[in-house]
């Protein structure tokens, strides 16, 4: 393999956002038939890199080379003529357009001037039956699933007849079935000669799908290796250039159930809560210094839940007390006022402002707490960034910094510590360590046992089992927008929860 | 679990589509309702009010309204990309005073026509560039477009300018036979041969799909490596063009310029537009769901007209009624679509 030359090469790579030196005098490779999977934690540069081949950002300085000559990209339109595909983390389909033109669209084919439809579907069906994908082409994209529009996406990129394809967590939203689906197509493309390159959080999937990594950290090259050459906890340290203890040691804790000690009523208690085509009927408690894990697919109503749970929406049915009085919580504000805070999974439109600094973004909820009125001094202000950016180690260290700059992992610090300044007594985290490595990942979860061991309550929603498992006292399990199980986590598996998604009332 | 059953409807009941003919989610409900309400009322017109039933009463629906179908299909496409275009009304204002001005200066019409022509496209085009590279929005940006073009009639002139021209009075006159009693005017060709373009382009065409994708919002259609910047400039063209148009059969119907004509024309448009089914945040919507709008707001007038006895102004009301009426409905579809 490393005999042919690389068929994309680029070296000396630098780019700079206002206040960020997002990648600085990178080198990247690529080969034919290789699959090259670009690791390293949020902020480390991946994003940067990926957008630089694609010619979405501008390289400062540096040259790419595609096949042996300079390539001159100024957009995606023309990388993909180079013969450059790239597939999205966040799904970046038309939702609105059928499934045939999501594929097609940029290379219809065309009769006259006219856009052939049947040859489009036929050609669309084509594709999709070799991603073993029965849907019908003409349906409307936004009618599926978001795995099915991944690997429409997918069925996108490979029709261009791409050299070089580029995926970026791909799996983020597929279930194991799926992705081994999705792994079966990499394969078959990669034997047909296209350097893939992968991106992932998951490391199995770095381990099972790759040949080569490189490795980036802040910015900056760490190093290129071989898949078989380099033991996994060699690669954790590289990445997050540091110890790893912590991860270690959060799973020797002991979890005491509390609930079933605990002579008190619980801080929040549901019973039967419940919206019309949103979520049937729920029953829940939450008590003080307890974590619920929240487990089930995606669309298994978990964050339906969680928006009852924090006036986001509105219940029809059901009551809720709060600290043993019954309250109705109409709008988020009023379940901020009884010390309830909710952390959206959609960390972009529910979550951060992105044009504001890291310090607006950290006091915003704890202002409108206190009403518009009574502006939090200055100073106040500065100590507030200043402690959480410490206590939760947001980088860069710069509370002026403005938000959208930061990595994915710092932005959902960032909204973590929003959340914290208003020291709720329950705090509800959807999906927190969506998208973010090892190191911020370990972090944010050892924040959460520490914060539920000082007495403040956390119903934690994640897609990952072992998280859920790793961090909850209890786990409600849900599916099909139904409780299906609430169960104390005494050496609980992770095969037995996935039993209950996948089953539910039976057991 | 096999990648095949991922998507099949039965593993959340309760969550699925009909797949039926019938499914009050489809993007074509909006238009559908637009028909049925379209029917209805003249249905209820026929039955009140003798010679309603007729189909040259329906061809004259479009002979007084052919500018404003001209004027929809570049509203659609705007509306489409998820913009707006307020200067429609004044660029109309603009063409018929520029018309009639050089007109009476002698020059050939054609010339004149052609001169109209490239200025509201041209000016459409500023505002394009404006709206894409300054990311500008839509709505202030046509703003003071709007402003410009009004302004720019006054400089012209300040009084009502007769047009005597007699290609001008014979495309004013001319009917065109379609069979025994029924008739069309040659507007009324010019905008249907608008509209057919429109839906053509729309539907056929890679700028189109581009149009649609637009709408779609955010950042995909680019990624995806569609002609953004380029598309998104040529429907303000395309607006600015069916403007000018759109003046040109003004003038061809009331033979005449004049600064204050027009005034709000370009609500019309929008209002026909929306109640064509079109969403006003873009992505959705068809030429021809415009098209049944504007024939809404012409039957409105025309009852209103054969009442005799109601003043002209609850055409407004019952417009502004119909408009809330064809939102709210639009807000339920997109919420019974997700």
């Amino acid at each position: 393999m490393t005999t042919q030359a690389p068929v994309v090469d680029m070296t000396d790579i630098s780019i700079s956002f206002p206040g960020v030196k997002a990648l600085d005098r990178v080198n990247f490779r690529m080969f034919p038939g290789e699959v090259h999977s670009l690791m390293g934690e949020n902020g480390a540069g991946k994003s940067t890199m990926i957008k630089a081949l694609t010619g979405v950002y501008p390289i400062d300085s540096g040259s790419i080379l595609l096949d042996g000559k300079p390539l001159l990209i100024t957009g995606p339109a023309q990388a993909q003529e180079a013969g450059i595909s790239t597939v999205y983390q966040e799904v970046h389909l038309l939702t609105n357009l059928s499934v045939a033109e999501n594929i097609m669209l940029g290379r219809e084919p065309r009769r006259g001037a006219a856009i052939d439809w049947r040859a489009m579907r036929a050609r669309a069906t084509e594709i999709l039956d070799g991603l073993n994908l029965d849907i019908d082409p003409a349906s409307q994209l936004g009618t599926h699933s978001l795995a099915v529009q991944q690997l429409v996406a997918i069925a996108r990129a490979i029709d261009v007849q791409a050299k070089v394809l580029i995926l970026d967590e791909p799996t983020s939203s597929l279930d194991v079935d799926e992705v081994s689906e999705l792994f079966r197509v990499i394969r078959s493309l990669k034997e047909s000669g296209v350097a893939i390159l992968f991106v992932s959080h998951f490391l199995e999937q770095v381990y099972e799908i790759s040949d080569r990594l490189t490795v980036l950290r802040n910015g900056q090259l760490v190093g290129e290796y071989l898949t078989d050459e380099i033991l996994r906890i060699e690669l954790v340290h590289k990445m997050i250039g540091k110890d790893i203890a912590v991860l270690s040691d959060l799973d020797r804790k002991e979890r005491a159930p509390i609930s079933e000690e605990s002579e008190e009523a619980p801080f929040v208690q549901a019973i039967g809560l419940g919206r019309t085509g949103s979520i049937a009927p729920v029953d829940l408690s939450v008590y003080e210094g307890e974590v619920v894990g929240l487990a089930g697919l995606l669309g298994s109503g978990r964050t339906e839940l969680a928006r009852l749970l924090s006036g986001a929406d509105r219940p029809d049915r059901g009551e809720l007390s709060i600290g043993g009085r019954p309250r109705r919580l109409r709008t988020p504000r009023m379940a901020l006022k009884a010390r309830i805070a909710y952390s959206s999974e959609n960390r972009r439109s529910e979550g951060i402002i992105e044009d504001l600094t890291v310090r607006d973004n950290i006091v915003l909820a704890l202002q409108a707490d206190r009403g518009w009125f009574r502006r939090i001094p200055k100073k106040r202000q500065d100590e507030l960034a200043a402690s959480y950016i410490q206590a939760l180690n947001i980088r860069p260290p710069d509370p002026d910094a403005i938000v959208k700059n930061l990595s994915g992992g710092n932005q959902q610090k960032v909204l973590l510590a929003r959340w914290l300044a208003v020291a709720p007594r329950l705090l509800i985290l959807d999906e927190p360590t969506r998208g973010i490595d090892v190191g911020a990942k370990a972090e944010i979860q050892k924040l959460v046992a520490d914060l539920a061991e000082n007495g403040m309550s956390v119903v934690f929603i994640s897609a990952e089992l072992e998280e859920v498992l790793r961090l909850s006292h209890r786990i409600v399990v849900m599916r099909d927008r139904e409780k299906v199980a609430d169960i104390v986590n005494d050496d609980v598996t992770v095969g037995q929860v996935m039993t209950l998604i996948a089953s539910g009332a039976e057991s | 679990m096999s990648i095949r059953t991922i998507d099949k409807p039965t593993a959340r009941p309760g969550f699925v589509r009909p797949r039926g003919r019938f499914n009050l989610g489809s993007r074509y409900t909006p238009v559908l309702v637009t028909l049925i309400l379209l029917i209805a009322m003249w249905g209820v017109g026929a039955t009140r009010y003798r010679g309603f039933l007729s189909v040259q009463m329906l061809l004259n629906l479009l002979i007084d309204n052919s500018f404003l179908l001209v004027l929809v299909v570049g509203m659609t496409f705007v509306i489409l990309t998820g913009g707006i275009d307020l200067s429609v009304g004044s660029v109309v204002a603009l063409s018929t005073m520029i018309a009639a001005f050089l007109l009476r200066a002698g020059w050939p019409p054609l010339v004149v026509i052609a001169i109209v022509l490239v200025v509201g496209s041209t000016l459409g085009m500023l505002v394009g560039l404006v709206i894409h590279y300054f990311e500008i929005q839509p709505f202030i940006a046509t703003l003071a477009a709007m402003f410009l073009a009004r302004g720019l009639c006054y400089v012209i002139s300040l009084n009502s300018i007769s047009i005597t021209d007699p290609f001008f009075v014979d495309m004013a006159q001319t009917r065109i036979p379609l069979g025994p009693g029924l008739a069309i005017t040659p507007s009324v060709i010019i905008a249907v041969i608008v509209v057919a373009i429109a839906f053509f382009v729309l539907h056929y065409t890679r700028t189109g799909r581009t149009v649609y994708g637009i709408g779609n919002g955010g950042q995909s259609a680019m990624l995806m490596g569609l002609p953004v910047a380029r598309t998104r400039v040529l429907v303000y063209v395309i607006s600015g063009f069916c403007s000018a148009l759109g003046g040109v059969l003004f003038t061809f119907y009331t033979l005449s310029g004049y600064s204050l004509t027009a005034v709000g024309m370009e609500l019309d448009a929008i209002a026909a537009v929306v109640i064509g089914g079109t969403l006003l945040t873009g992505g959705s919507g068809f030429i021809l769901g415009s098209v049944l709008g504007v024939l809404v707001l012409g039957i409105i007038q025309t009852i209103i007209s054969f009442e005799g006895t109601l003043s002209s102004w609850w055409t407004k009301i019952v417009i502004g009624a119909l408009l809330l009426v064809f939102i709210v409905l639009q807000r339920l579809l997109t919420t019974l679509r997700r």
